[in-house]
């Protein structure tokens, strides 16, 4: 035994007496034009743009401000908007990673189009969406389902353009997915759904929950798709956007502002939380030296 | 013991298994050894149940087990590429089996331990994959497939990713860890060498055919073909005959030769041939020659039988062939 054990160490050994790697950022840092041009670029693009937004909805003070934001209306719009990027985030967590998986794993005739059809909510006007779902669920929908200034008409929209994010994020990963480690789990005694619970789901749990981040701040800052079987009615159906549009029809920047930077904010640390958790689960399966 | 019986196994109109009949005996450690593409994943994962058969039936332990899925077949499968669960740690990858099971933690901990001490891995419990090494990574794999103790071990060119030096160690280790633990074990390899080095049994593949099985001497000394022959060791060409390179003798003089030859039956004759290059392997001499007809071939004699012959590059030598499987060609050539 103690002879066994000895022969199987020899190649830890020749492992740990490999020299450190260097490590990549070092490579990389001298390049101050490139950073110079990132930072020129975001700075215009978004920086700036943001910063004025800002400035604008502090226009008449920190207590302009908070009133303009907790103002009922405002309030119950964040609040609608919020909830329901929610329920789409959600919903495209799981059925994007469905079709991903349908996508990726099983055959069909049409599967071609149909994964052409994914990108579609990309390349059509939002507002066209719109349009479409209400000739289909308005008051003279001919398959009789009524969704007009409802909630669910709004998920429905929601999701429609938001379709893309997860299952596009999740694609590649499920490609790349190493089907022997399936066959290892099975072979171990695991259910096809164990085996999906435990051991690609965590490989595929980065994209899932990126692509879910991207949905919801979608959906958060949607406008096109929603504003005509919305119904902009406020407390129920109006969305942060609709209300940030009628505020500046109604000539209150300010508040329209300020709307529109609890709306950044929100999102921003969506991002942030999802991101630092795609991160942690991600970092699991790297080396760690 | 295993018992495959007339497999079959396509893919479109191309035999992957071609009725394929084999008994593994029960605690043995056989090895599939055939060149690339010969067919030998198709039937270790046709026996672990990750392939359906076409046709055949496949029996584990006097259980028929060909339309049984692999989850209960009481396998346990090692993989070229580790198959490691890589978001697991190592001990959450040796215990996933027992866990499936929902065995009591603890009965799972000590379990684990126990093993990951069998296969050197003992300290390693909380890292992860990425943080071993090949053959550590492959030895986590194979204490993952003990773990819920199963009926059969199936290993599928387990080494072939590692480089040589921890190859031949990790083969050794195989070696003796199967004398401890006894399970059946089926090892798939494309290295003869490794086939001979560990097999206590060689079944040898060919075209999703078994052309010969029998335990590593056997194979090598009473190939049952040239296919054989020239896949386990290496051979010579003699006069259309195929030989070891080191049952070529050579000789000086033709008369010597011939007379010597008189006594060996079946043989190919004496044929003569041009030195073309003497090359020092240690205590062994290969000597590179070239028959009149042309043909090329290697003799590998003593370092004192080539003192004795003295030769030189561009001399005339006569080859005869001592012993051989007495095989006549039965195939077109082989390249080997
Ligand atoms: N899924 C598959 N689809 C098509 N052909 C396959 C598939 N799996 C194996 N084959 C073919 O079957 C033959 C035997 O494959 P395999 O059993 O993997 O050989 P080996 O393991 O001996 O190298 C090969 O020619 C291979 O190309
Ligand atoms: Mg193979």
């Amino acid at each position: 035994m103690t002879a066994t054990t000895a022969t199987a160490r020899r190649d830890d050994t020749m492992v740990s007496s490999l020299p450190p790697r260097p490590t990549p950022q070092r490579q990389f840092s001298a390049r101050p034009l490139g950073v110079g041009l990132v930072g020129l670029w975001l700075s215009v693009i978004v920086l700036l743009p943001l910063a004025a937004l800002t400035v604008t909805s502090f226009g008449d003070g920190v207590s302009g401000f908070w009133d303009a934001v907790t103002a009922p209306v405002a309030l119950a719009s964040l609040a609608v908007t919020v909830g329901l990027a929610a329920v789409v985030a959600l919903l495209n967590a799981a059925m994007g990673t469905l079709i991903a998986w349908v996508l990726v794993r099983d055959d069909f005739p049409g599967k071609r189009v149909v994964n052409a059809l994914i990108d579609l909510p990309f390349a059509l006007p939002t507002i066209v969406a719109s349009i479409v779902l209400l000739s289909l669920y308005g008051p003279n929908s001919p398959v009789h389902v009524h969704l007009n200034a409802t909630r669910p008409g709004l998920v429905v929209a929601l999701a429609f353009v938001t379709l893309p994010f997860v299952v596009r994020s999740v694609q590649p990963v499920l490609i790349e997915v190493d089907r022997e480690v399936e066959e290892a789990s099975a072979s171990l005694g695991a259910s096809n759904w164990t085996t999906f619970r435990r051991v690609v789901l965590p490989t595929l749990a980065p994209a899932i929950i990126s692509g879910t981040g991207l949905a919801f701040a979608r959906a958060i800052g949607e406008y096109g798709s929603v504003v005509l079987i919305g119904g902009n009615i406020p407390r129920r159906t109006q969305v942060a956007s609709q209300y940030i549009q009628q505020q500046i029809e109604i000539d209150r920047p300010v508040n329209a502002a300020a709307v529109s930077v609890a709306l950044l904010v929100i999102a921003f640390l969506t991002l942030f939380v999802l991101r630092v958790a795609a991160g942690r689960s991600r970092r699991r399966e790297e080396e760690s030296s | 013991m295993i018992s495959v019986t007339g497999a079959r196994k396509s893919y479109g109109n191309f035999a992957a298994l071609d009725d394929v009949t084999l008994d593994i005996p029960a605690g043995t450690l056989t090895a599939l050894l055939g060149p690339s593409g010969s067919g030998k994943s198709t039937l270790l994962r046709s026996i672990a149940g990750l392939e359906r058969l076409d046709a055949g039936s496949i029996v584990i332990g006097g259980q028929d087990v060909t339309q049984v899925a692999p989850q209960k077949r009481g396998i346990g499968f090692v993989f070229q590429h580790y198959a490691a669960f890589k978001h697991m740690t190592v001990r959450d990858n040796v215990g996933f089996g027992l866990s499936i099971r929902k065995r009591p933690k603890a009965e799972i901990a000590r379990k684990v331990d126990d093993l990951l001490e069998i296969v050197g891995l003992d300290g390693f419990q909380h890292r992860y994959p990425a943080q071993l090494s090949g053959g550590q990574r492959q030895r986590m794999a194979l204490a993952r497939a003990l773990a819920v103790d199963p009926e059969v071990l199936l290993l599928d060119e387990p080494f072939g990713a590692l480089d040589a030096k921890v190859r031949a160690d990790l083969r050794q280790w195989l070696r003796r860890l199967h004398d401890e633990v006894h399970v059946t074990t089926v090892l798939v390899t494309h290295d003869q060498e490794e086939a001979l080095d560990v097999a206590d049994r060689i079944a040898v593949l060919n075209k999703g055919r078994i052309e010969q099985v029998g335990d590593p001497v056997a194979l090598y000394d009473r190939p049952a073909n040239d296919f054989v022959m020239s896949f386990l060791g290496s051979v010579a060409r003699l006069g259309g005959q195929l030989v070891r390179p080191h049952d070529i003798a050579l000789h000086r003089s033709r008369e010597r030769a011939q007379s010597l030859d008189a006594r060996v039956g079946g043989s190919p004759g004496v044929i003569e041939a041009v030195v073309e290059r003497v090359v020092r392997l240690g205590f062994e001499v290969r000597v590179d020659l070239r028959a009149d007809s042309g043909e090329r071939f290697a003799a590998q004699v003593t370092r004192a039988e080539a003192d004795a012959l003295d030769l030189r590059v561009g001399e005339t030598v006569y080859a005869r062939a001592t012993q051989g499987p007495d095989v006549t060609e039965t195939e077109p050539a082989l390249a080997i």
